[in-house]
């Protein structure tokens, strides 16, 4: 696959929220306001590009070689809790203002699907080094894009009549189901058609 | 006692109550076998995660618990990817990535830290078997409507003569596609939650009138 046809999978037609449920805590826990939307969506793209190259050497460098690949889960789990404290260190002592917007969202990210989601379709899609950083940080830009929406449509919702029982959280389903649909229109014909 | 049992099955519903491990629910929910395989699964590792966190809760240290935790329910997790791989192929690739992911469920983690670790054995296994049927539960819920509605089928094990699928007249031959697709998971769900909600509220206001004329 060349690297605009793994962007345009990953952040459209196969896009995590929406198509493959990846990441479905946070998107409906932190899509009140835009604000924490944003600040959540962009530490999920720096820690998937991360976590995706992270595991990719592991596997191939580590687990590979010494024939001990049915370990897959348990060092990938360990190693993408390890970097996301590690980011968060370095955050903090390098950029306080970062640190401030991302920080409370970071220590969520450990147990977030999306994470360990694209780590593991990595490698089961067999890609290389840059493919899976690539393939990360798109799946990333694709969960910014689902939660961005989903935010201002929960805002405007606020000041909407909704039925009682579908207040808060079964009305949030109902907008990302619709917002599922529209997605629908993304397949693999449209990527024929615009790369060929 | 039983009421560690029974609060996961409906007080505390893990996947509408408490909402936690909605990714696997809804992504496997397309047919009534991937509930049950992922529902063993979970069951499985719930059970022994518990147990062990509830019998290692003074060994382990306060401050790396987490980790600690990650790495006993990675490990149950390890040996149902290992066990589904060689013994339900089929399920196997039909929950593809979604086996190994049952590390991140929240439920599971959540116990641990919620429950196991400040109660004994007995309680830590019943809660296990509470919420890890109670989540079954609910993803069957869900599969079913979706299969139901969706394919015009319910797949189960085959056995014997029996392959496995019933067929719904009618439905079989013009089902609504659009409820197997990941649209109809979400709207589902969120139909499902605010019959719930509705539930929930209808019971309270009866409580209230009660009270108010007694």
């Amino acid at each position: 696959m060349t690297y605009i046809a793994i962007i345009i999978t990953f952040v459209l037609i196969e896009n995590f929220i929406l198509t493959q449920f990846l990441g479905l805590c946070p998107f409906i826990g932190v899509s009140r306001n835009i604000d924490s939307a944003v600040g959540m969506g962009f530490a999920v793209i720096f820690v998937m590009s991360m976590a995706s190259l992270t595991t990719w050497a592991v596997y191939n460098l580590i687990l590979l070689p010494l024939g001990i690949a049915y370990l897959q889960t348990i060092t990938f789990i360990l190693v993408i809790a390890t970097l996301v404290q590690f980011v968060e260190m370095i955050i903090q002592k390098t950029s306080p203002p970062l640190y401030k917007a991302l920080g409370i969202y970071l220590p969520l990210i450990t147990t977030n699907c999306a994470v360990m989601g694209i780590a593991l379709i990595a490698v089961r899609k067999e890609f290389n080094a840059f493919e899976s950083f690539v393939a990360g940080f798109a799946a990333g830009v694709g969960f910014l894009l689902a939660i961005l929406v989903m935010a201002s449509l929960r805002e405007k919702l606020d000041s909407e009549w909704v039925p009682k029982p579908f207040k808060g959280i079964p009305i949030a389903f109902v907008t990302a189901g619709l917002m599922a649909l529209a997605f629908m229109a993304f397949d693999k014909a449209l990527l024929k058609n615009l790369i060929g | 006692m039983l009421k560690e049992f029974t609060k996961g099955i409906i007080k505390e519903n893990p996947i509408f109550i408490i909402l936690l491990g909605l990714c696997p629910a809804l992504a496997v929910s397309t047919q009534v076998v991937n509930a049950l395989g992922m529902g063993a699964g979970v069951i499985f590792v719930l059970l022994g995660s518990n147990i062990f966190v509830s019998l290692l809760k003074d060994f382990i240290p306060k401050k790396i618990r987490i980790p600690a935790y990650i790495v006993i329910i990675a490990s149950f997790v390890t040996i149902v990817d290992l066990v589904m791989q060689a013994y339900a192929p089929a399920l196997s690739r039909n929950l593809g990535v979604f086996v190994q992911l049952i590390v991140v469920n929240c439920i599971i983690l959540g116990r641990a830290e919620a429950f196991a670790n400040k109660n004994n054995l007995s309680r830590s296994i019943l809660d296990a078997l509470g919420m890890g049927i109670g989540f079954t539960l609910g993803l069957l819920l869900i599969s079913l409507i979706r299969e139901v509605l969706g394919a015009g089928t319910i797949t189960l094990l085959p056995i014997g003569n029996f392959n496995g699928v019933i067929r719904i007249p009618g439905l079989y031959s013009a089902p609504v596609r659009v409820i197997a697709l990941a649209t109809g998971a979400l709207l589902v769900m969120g139909y499902l939650k605010a019959l719930f909600n509705w539930f929930e509220q209808r019971k309270k206001r009866e409580i209230g009138v009660e009270g108010s004329s007694s």
